[in-house]
């Protein structure tokens, strides 16, 4: 929880200010038992109707003076909750924004999704009613024990016994429910990774029939987080009757001191009741003070939850080196291997090799073999665990990240486009393409077609997702959304493959034709994509099986040729002629 | 949707409230024994401030204390507030019960509702505001409940028994009361209606946001890989405000609902306190029953206070509650038809018959389109991409249902059997392979909960997956994140490949099956996929030519139209034929 206080900086004021009125509202609230007594003592005793009237008036303004101090506490309290939430969630986003995909994958999105929105709601509540009530209720509660001392020293003792019990009690049942809580939060995660897992896999589970099972499993753990929840219910339910059983007993006790203290004189009955009705306040105030601390419990765990993401930090350390040499080959792999996190074996053993600026490369390899571990090395997106790899000559990790990323181009595995129009999904490769630089991008991706035949062309809203694009659609504008940023390095990891032969060829013609002095690096499954590549990179089970032109390999790579017949297999009749 | 947001606009909170009541009609018993608890425990509560009153007069002053008096009523009072406790204890684990367990059945049915929505719901909504209907607003609108609950039952069994006990102690001071009180009500309420517009622009707000969360985050390598932070940190910002801006209004404005109606509650206490001391002055009531007026004065209001806090609470519960009904009571996918025939190891004999259907009636797509394949025959449909092929396969699976025409097995109309024998007998391969969390093994058994290791282990060789997941850490039993984590796309795919090997149906749909698997291993699959699709009608959509030339029906669809109609021989010799030119675009730059 610390360390996220700093969230609440910026609303000092306010943070101090609510608690500071509640405050004001409670003594206003502690001085009516004793105008109260005023009047028993004073009016009824001895038949003063204008002390009677008084007084009243008395009260009157008490609760006046209160209320106003109350609404300013509250409007207070609710900004800085909500000020500090909304700077927390910005906080997270933007950390969240530059974790590495290392730590990506290891927390897992529906995980990060949670967090940054029921936990940091439960905070809200929690610091709102930290604001209002956490030191309004205590102060109550003591003030209510020092007021019973200018009544009575005797008597108050049995406040001073009634009230370090009562805390004991709430503390304690605190304590024991909190890592209850965390537990009914796991709980929750889980339902929610199945719902989401259930909408993006509708197609597959209606496929399988498996409406069903999905079903059972998710009311199973519906089941779970129930009785979890039911069971932390019994605990915190026990915080309200214990406590009202201390401040009863307590009552009592007071009743009889009471007695004896005005049968030998020395307080009044007015006190008595004074007494008795600071005791009664205790009690409201615990009440709320008990809710209080359930919700607070819950907000804390929340706390920790959030904590835990603020506690994992990018492993990836930045560099300031804005450019390297333009003499030095634009990518080198100097004997590079790659272990993923938790991954165990490597996934990339002793890569080697180098392209020149301005070369096509094909990479080809089968299922698993470490094609696109090998071109995420080059935005950074992981670091080699061994070797090191050189952009211009100088090492990776010497630049500053933002710059490297911004001279490449990356066209991933998965199309994902976002939410908005086609010009805002391309504008995201560069900020500050003009109307020409777009125009160019889709006509080099083929996508410009079929962009034609949208209404609104540029203007056609893309859904989340991209739901509204066939696949191949969606390939092609990741294309273009990498080429509009004109990048030095362009990365096509297998983003084709939706795309049918024709259009993949009119695709690398294009990309062959542009004009500025691009590196391309082509990851492929399809011997025809990569086979005209300046060099080809044949890659085996996370190691280099073969380095050369199609002509070279097709000589004399035994895995290049049997990829390359299985596609054609007319090439391997003729060869064999 | 946009008349839609009308109707949930003018929907009232009633409606409402009475689909929660609906739900929490399950436990009348547990509701029963509530109100009867709470009823108890708010009698005994009550009783205590009478014998409070009672001590009081005993100690009039000075040598004037009765203690044995005294004695017997603190006796009395211990025994009760025993009792008090004890019901107390049980009324709110009985209120935990009901509310946590009305939960439960409303994400279950949410749940079960997410099963039968027709997939363009799924298709067109975003999936974080569903997902935060379901988590978010379902907790909220239990918090709200359990509030509800609680206050609702004592607080009304409150004021019906101070009522009582007042009226028994001096009618005219519980008049004031009563006058005085109504005001609690009226400033309730009014700033519960004020509230409720705010609070439902706080849910939608946050809807919004956890859409983008849920985008932006779900894709987080893309935002990276293109530096795009700044700009999506800038896009949640601007929504991070207006939530700033929507929840500190709907938070401050419900949060006055207290103060306000604690200061008539102090104004009756103050109005007591007077007419009570006037009253003891003429002797008409003692100093000690004062004091029980006291208390009851604020016991009283007390509850009108919790109700009205229940209230601006409930408010926000049913602007929740709204939402998440909103959802389920969606319009289902048209259900099985009334005696829907059970498709049994069908022939596989597929015809689609003047075959419509578009995705927005403004854009047609496919339109009168014909096909008869029979039992056995295997189908290539190529085409160039976005033509509508992966359209047939949400046609054939029934994931939309056709604009007219239609589509028959055997003879019987799609329509006219149950989906889940319709779907029970295609095995298919998508594009975007799909993985749940869980073991490799879980993942590989959904079409056949029952297989045996054996067989498991005999569909992974056959779609050769078995040499990758024997070096997974923990073979078949590795447990793999929703997305398939650290799994390649290939490895993914083989797996999907591997779970449709394992219930082997009687018709196959493969949509670009093997476009992330490197050839070799595709070599093997086909030859798998050769035996598998022997005696079996089959659809494939591939963009390889070299897999579907086999094929005995080939499919050439451009703009959602069949162009053309055939085997590959027919198909190629076709001079300027769309397919021709197709096929030979692969050697182009070769020539």
């Amino acid at each position: 929880m610390k360390s996220l206080l700093k969230y609440i900086k910026d609303y000092r004021k306010e943070s101090i200010l609510a608690p500071l009125f509640k405050m004001l509202e409670a003594s206003f609230e502690l001085m009516v038992p004793l105008v109260m007594a005023s009047i028993i003592d004073r009016g009824i005793a001895h038949n003063d109707t204008a002390q009677i009237i008084k007084m009243g008036l008395v009260l009157v303004l008490l609760a006046a003076v209160g209320l106003i101090s109350a609404v300013t506490a509250q409007y207070f309290s609710a900004k800085a909750a909500v000020g500090f939430a909304t700077k927390l969630r910005s906080a997270l986003f933007a950390h969240i924004q530059g974790l590495s995909y290392t730590e990506l994958d290891t927390i897992g999105t529906s995980t990060l999704i949670t967090r940054m929105t029921s936990d940091v709601n439960q905070l809200q509540n929690g610091v709102n009613l930290t604001l209002r009530l956490l030191l309004r209720s205590p102060f109550i509660v003591f003030g209510a024990m020092v007021m019973a001392f200018t009544v009575d020293v005797k008597a108050a003792f049995i406040f001073v016994v009634a009230i370090p019990l009562l805390s004991i009690v709430v503390f304690g049942i605190m304590i024991a429910s909190i890592p209850l809580y965390k537990k009914v939060q796991a709980a929750l995660d889980k339902i929610l990774g199945r719902t989401r897992e259930n909408l993006a896999g509708a197609r597959v589970i209606r496929a399988f029939c498996n409406e069903e099972a999905e079903t059972a499993g998710f009311e199973r753990e519906n089941e779970l987080l129930l009785n979890t929840q039911v069971f932390v219910g019994k605990i915190s339910a026990a915080m309200n009757p214990v406590t009202y059983i201390i401040i009863n007993i307590a009552l009592v006790v007071l009743l009889w001191t009471g007695a004896v203290r005005v049968d030998s004189g020395v307080i009044t009955q007015g006190a008595v009741v004074a007494l008795v009705n600071y005791m009664s306040q205790i009690l409201v105030e615990l009440v709320k003070l008990a809710n209080l601390i359930i919700q607070l419990t819950k907000a804390l765990a929340c706390a920790k939850r959030v904590e835990g993401i603020f506690a994992v930090t990018s492993s990836m350390a930045n560099g300031s080196l804005e450019n390297g040499s333009d003499e030095d080959p634009a990518i080198v792999f100097d004997h590079v291997c790659l272990t993923y996190s938790g991954g165990g074996d490597e996934s990339l053993t002793d890569i080697d090799f180098a392209v020149k600026k301005g070369e096509t490369i094909g990479i080809i390899g089968g299922t698993g073999s470490g094609k696109t571990s090998v071109v995420n090395l080059i935005p950074r997106f992981y670091d080699a665990t061994k070797g090191t790899v050189r952009i211009n000559g100088r090492d990776i990790r010497d630049y500053d990240i933002e710059t490297l990323r911004d001279t490449i181009g990356v066209v991933p595995q998965r199309a994902v486009l976002f939410k908005g129009t086609i010009r805002e999904n391309l504008l995201w490769g560069n900020e500050d393409a003009s109307g020409a630089d777009i125009e160019n991008a889709l006509r080099i991706s083929q996508a410009k077609e079929f962009v034609d035949t949208k209404e609104g062309r540029l203007d056609f809203m893309i859904a989340q997702g991209g739901k509204n694009l066939s696949g191949g659609q969606r390939q092609r504008l990741t294309i273009a959304r990498a080429i509009v940023r004109k990048p030095q390095i362009l990365i096509l990891d297998d983003s084709a493959s939706a795309l049918d032969f024709a259009t993949d060829a009119k695709l690398r013609a294009a990309i062959k034709g542009m004009e500025n002095d691009m590196t391309v690096i082509i990851v492929s499954q399809r011997a025809s994509s990569i086979q005209y590549a300046d060099k080809i990179v044949v890659l085996d089970d996370g190691a280099v099986a073969g380095i050369g032109t199609h002509e070279e390999l097709l000589a004399e790579n035994e895995i290049y040729q049997e990829i390359y017949y299985s596609q054609f297999p007319d090439k391997k009749a003729k060869a064999a002629n | 949707m946009k008349d839609k947001k009308k109707v949930t606009d003018h929907r009232s909170n009633k409606d409402i409230m009475k689909k929660v009541l609906d739900h929490i009609g399950k436990y009348k018993f547990f509701l029963l024994f509530s109100i009867v608890l709470a009823a108890v425990s708010v009698v005994l509560t009550l009783y205590i401030p009478i014998l409070t009153g009672q001590a009081v007069d005993c100690i009039l002053g000075p040598g004037a204390v009765d203690f044995d008096g005294i004695w017997a009523i603190l006796k009395e009072m211990a025994v009760i507030i025993v009792i008090t406790a004890a019901v107390q204890w049980l009324m709110n684990t009985c209120n935990n019960k009901i509310a946590y367990q009305v939960v439960r059945d409303v994400r279950d049915e949410a749940f079960k509702k997410l099963q039968i929505l027709p997939l363009k719901y799924i298709d067109g909504h975003s999936h974080g505001d569903i997902v935060s209907r379901i988590i978010a607003d379902v907790d909220q609108f239990s918090d709200g409940l359990l509030l509800g609950f609680t206050q609702l039952f004592t607080g009304i069994v409150t004021i019906i028994g101070t009522l009582i006990f007042m009226f028994s102690i001096n009618v005219s001071t519980t008049v004031v009361v009563v006058i005085l009180t109504p005001l609690s009500f009226f400033i309730a309420g009014f700033i519960a209606k004020r509230t409720f517009n705010m609070s439902k622009l706080q849910s939608e707000t946050r809807g919004e946001q956890t859409a983008l969360i849920d985008e932006m985050i779900g894709n987080e390598k893309v935002v990276k890989a293109f530096n795009h932070e700044p700009q999506v940190m800038e896009q949640f910002e601007e929504i991070n405000g207006r939530l700033e801006k929507a929840s500190v209004k709907a938070i401050f404005f419900s949060s006055l609902t207290n103060p306000c109606t604690r200061f008539v509650n102090s104004l009756v206490y103050a109005g007591v306190g007077i007419l009570g001391a006037f009253l003891a002055i003429r002797g008409r009531i003692s100093v000690g029953q004062l004091t029980s007026f006291l208390s009851y004065a604020n016991q009283y209001t007390k509850p009108f206070n919790e109700i009205s806090g229940v209230v601006t609470e409930l408010q926000t519960a049913l602007a929740c509650a709204g939402r998440v009904f909103e959802f389920i009571e969606e319009e289902p996918q048209v259900p099985d038809a009334q005696g829907a025939a059970v498709l049994t190891q069908p022939e596989g004999n597929v015809t689609m018959q003047n075959v419509n259907f578009s995705y927005n009636p403004e854009q047609k797509l496919i339109q009168d389109f014909n096909l008869e394949v029979k039992s056995g025959q295997r189908v290539a449909i190529v085409g160039p991409t976005g033509c509508g092929k992966t359209t047939v396969i949400n046609l054939l699976m029934r994931f939309y249902d056709v604009n007219s025409g239609s589509i028959r097995i055997d003879g019987v109309d799609v329509r006219d059997m149950t989906r889940r024998s319709l779907r029970g007998s295609f095995g298919m391969v998508l594009q975007e392979t799909w993985l749940h969390a869980g073991t490799i093994r879980d993942n590989i058994v959904m079409g056949k909960p029952d297989a045996t290791d054996e067989e498991v282990v005999a569909a992974a060789k056959a779609a050769h997956a078995h040499s990758f997941i024997k070096r997974l850490p923990m073979g078949y039993d590795t447990v793999i994140t929703e997305d398939g984590g650290s799994l390649s796309q290939g490895q993914k795919q083989l797996l999907c490949i591997t779970r449709v090997m394992l219930c082997l149906p009687p018709m196959l749909i493969l949509d670009e099956a093997t476009s992330s698997i490197d050839t070799r291993t595709e070599i093997r699959i086909s030859q798998a996929f050769n035996t598998m699709m022997k005696g079996r009608t089959s659809f494939i959509v591939a963009h390889r030519l070299s897999t579907i030339r086999e094929a005995d029906i080939i499919l050439v669809m451009k703009d959602g139209n069949i162009v053309e109609q055939g085997d590959h021989e027919t198909l190629l010799k076709k001079e300027n034929g769309f397919y021709a030119k197709l096929y030979n675009s692969q050697f182009e730059m070769a020539g």
